[in-house]
């Protein structure tokens, strides 16, 4: 009788993986209930104290890099969001950088020129066998290593560009140009109904529109128009050096270029590499086939390669999005005040609140993480195949 | 066929491969000559840079023998040359680290051993395979035994272990670790059982979420909280756990996409068979996946080596660390660039060999299969 029921168990697979699953489950819970008492008894032996209280007290330290106001006097929970902020920062301006140079790249290296074609090879390969925090801090020191404030490289008079950052004009808004803004808006929404409308005619007509060509030259000159009826409503501000800086304008710091240049540069090479197998993944028979049927070089891209290949480019350039994100975090090899330096670094050996802090850091980069991956996945879904399932 | 007839036809070959490739039409030949003054710009710069102007004089002994100002002066590569003397006088530094000059041997025995003990794995068709295989599995203690010592050698505590020794031990260990692990996590994403399936999935899905450098932070901050007193494990031990975990959740979805790859058949075979899910498992399954599996997770194995370099920044002294050391020096601070263009170069140089060698296995699989 009990022999049976033992061998029912064993032997049984429902009640087996029962069995499995709950000897998993007890396991796993006895594992947290040792490892939680043994923090407890270790914080409080070394009289450390828990609790989110910290968050509220003055943060005691200055962040000069920040997108918001940031005193030393504001509280943690500010630094966190100041932090958080620079994250995102550097990670959508290397993400749009990224992108930018991947695809260049991309496309050069299966151009018909042997030499262009290999030089991106070259860097292609230079570049992702090599660590970016290596890079990151390469590029920061020769940003460093530019001339001082009083020999600063000028560009176009008004830019210089000085071992502590690049120094330029700053706009100046004055009233009225909150409409031209505005004209530019309408007239992104103008030309948006436009290209449909124009599409509609060419179904219906056959006749083809140059619509490319008149929705950049609305979008162009609209604002431009609009901008000379208000009387210039924009100043520019140009830094000027005093004493041993310059005043006015403003400055993108070493720290950001460095980053923005060391992520951007290495995801590059990545995302370069996707688009390159992603244009060559379009069979050579549909390249062919709409030659046959007489379109343009440039339509025969741009209507029936691209679209094809950006099906099996988007889910890993999405990972290589998130791969920048996550690497956002070197910024504290060279100073750059993201999460994991501000608020991960300084706010923690200050406040001594290890578990939460890290807690914090962490969930943060787990939400951008699954929100870049939400949003990749449904532009994703809205670019595979329709209807043949 | 006279001589001169070759000649044309092997002249015209060049000739023909110059037309396709470089003037196929006027656009492609401006393209080409951009690109011609492109490379000999900055060929000539780097390589003046590097070598012609470069100041070798600097032994390997570390013996100070130049006075040369330039070396510790603020300067822009390109009004001078490399001054390559800071890699020589660390040499000894960037290969061991602190280790003990006289027990350096033992490092270097171990850099030799390390070939034999993976060539095993890498390549199927060499002789005495067999052999290698069984060295693989010995080595780990070997090298644990001649690294920190033991009975008949002085130990030398991981402290002093860096350079090159950390970023390889880490490397080496913790895909070595991760691979057992991988496997285990890979399958229990795919079990039919929802608890297992789902701790595997959290996991997993965890680690790829946040960035390593927490991971580092964390077991550098929290595991001696986690741990009893007297279980204290040291720096490199700390990040060898993190970097273990964090590579065992790639690799486990290196495997999986792997595991995906096998028609259900085959495992719908091995059943009827009357094998038990592990016989199925270990006999027909994995076999199968991790060769289809290989390619990707040599990829993140090449991920991961690259990423060791992070540890500098919990203040573990990897190859990056000894180079931000040596430029601490008052000697030597204005020599990033040789610092930065040598540890480059050596990543470089294992990275390269890693993802040629996924190349030449991609191939092979290709040629296998059809």
């Amino acid at each position: 009788m009990q022999t049976n029921f033992f061998r029912k168990i064993i032997f049984d697979e429902k009640s087996r993986s029962l069995l499995i699953q709950t000897l998993v489950i007890g396991l796993f819970a006895l594992f947290i209930y040792l490892i939680t008492q043994q923090t407890a008894y270790n914080l409080e032996k070394r009289g450390i104290s828990s609790g989110f209280d910290f968050l509220h007290i003055s943060a005691g330290y200055d962040i000069s890099i920040r997108l918001i106001p940031f005193t030393s006097e504001d509280t943690h929970l500010r630094a966190y969001f100041v932090g958080l902020l620079n994250t995102l920062m550097i990670a959508v301006c290397g993400c749009f950088l990224a992108t930018i140079i991947g695809f260049l790249v991309g496309i050069i290296r299966l151009s018909s020129n042997w030499l262009f074609r290999n030089i991106a090879y070259v860097y292609v390969e230079f570049t992702r066998n090599v660590p970016v925090l290596v890079q990151i801090i390469l590029y920061y020191s020769i940003l460093l290593n530019l001339p001082k404030i009083k020999q600063a490289i000028v560009i176009f008079d008004n830019f210089y560009l000085t071992n502590r950052g690049f120094f330029s004009p700053s706009p100046i808004f004055k009233d009225g140009f909150s409409i031209v803004a505005w004209s530019l808006v309408i007239a992104i929404i103008f030309t948006f109904f436009l290209k449909r409308f124009l599409k509609k005619k060419q179904e219906e007509t056959g006749k083809q529109y140059p619509t490319f060509m008149i929705n950049s030259a609305i979008i162009i000159f609209t604002p431009i128009i609009f901008y000379y009826i208000m009387g210039m409503p924009l100043e520019f501000d140009s830094p000027v050096l005093k004493g041993f800086n310059f005043k006015g304008g403003m400055v993108i710091r070493p720290e950001f270029l460095g980053m923005l240049f060391g992520l951007s540069i290495y995801t590059a090479a990545f995302i370069s590499e996707t688009v390159r197998s992603g244009i060559i993944s379009v069979s050579k028979g549909q390249r062919e086939a709409s030659q046959a049927l007489g379109l343009k070089s440039n339509f025969i891209m741009r209507l029936i390669i691209i679209p094809q290949a950006l099906r099996v480019i988007i889910p890993p350039l999405t990972s290589q999005y998130l791969n920048l994100t996550k690497n956002s975090s070197l910024g504290i090899a060279i100073g750059y005040a993201d999460l994991v330096h501000g608020f991960g670094g300084i706010s923690l050996n200050q406040t001594g609140r290890a578990i939460e802090i890290m807690m914090m850091v962490m969930l943060t980069y787990l939400t951008i993480s699954l929100t870049i991956s939400f949003f990749m996945n449904l532009y994703n879904k809205s670019v595979q195949f329709k209807g043949n399932a | 066929m006279s001589a001169t007839t070759i000649q044309i036809i092997s002249r015209s070959k060049y000739y023909n491969w110059l037309v396709k490739n470089l003037f196929s039409s006027w656009v492609n030949t401006i393209l080409t000559v951009i690109a011609l003054i492109f490379v000999y710009q900055v060929g000539s710069f780097f390589l003046n840079w590097a070598i012609f102007d470069a100041d070798f004089r600097y032994n390997f002994q570390g013996e100070l023998i130049i006075d040369r100002g330039f070396c510790s002066k603020n300067i822009m590569p390109g009004e001078y040359g490399a001054c390559w003397a800071i890699i020589f006088a660390r040499w000894n530094q960037f290969m061991y680290g602190l280790y003990p000059i006289e027990e350096a041997w033992r490092v270097n025995l171990i850099y030799a051993l390390l070939p034999l003990a993976i060539i095993g794995i890498l390549f199927d068709k060499i002789p005495f395979r067999r052999y290698f295989i069984y060295f693989t599995f010995i080595f780990p203690f070997l090298a644990y035994f001649m690294l920190y010592g033991g009975p008949g050698l002085s130990v030398v505590g991981t402290n002093k272990w860096g350079g090159l020794l950390v970023t390889l031990f880490l490397g080496v260990t913790g895909i070595g670790l991760a691979f057992p692990l991988s496997i285990l996590l890979a399958l229990g994403r795919r079990s039919k059982m929802p608890i297992i399936k789902s701790l595997c999935v959290v996991f997993i899905e965890f680690i790829r979420g946040v960035p390593l450098i927490t991971l580092l932070f964390t077991a550098n901050v929290m595991l001696p909280l986690f741990l009893p007193d007297g279980v204290n494990p040291d720096n490199l031990l700390r990040a060898l756990v993190a970097v273990t975990l964090f590579q065992s959740a790639y690799m486990a979805e290196a495997i999986r996409g792997g595991l995906q790859a096998i028609p259900r058949g085959q495992v719908e075979a091995a059943q009827s068979l009357g094998l038990s899910y592990w016989q199925t498992t270990r006999k027909i399954v994995l076999p199968q996946a991790l060769k289809i599996a290989i390619p990707p997770i040599v990829n993140t194995c090449i991920g991961l080596f690259k990423d060791t370099s992070l540890v500098l920044i919990i203040g573990l002294f990897d190859l990056l660390g000894i180079g931000r050391a040596a430029l601490a020096d008052m000697t030597w601070t204005k020599l990033y660039y040789e610092v930065y263009v040598f540890i480059s170069l050596v990543f470089f140089i294992f990275c390269f060999g890693m993802s040629r060698y996924s190349l030449y296995l991609e191939k092979k699989l290709k040629t296998d299969n059809s």
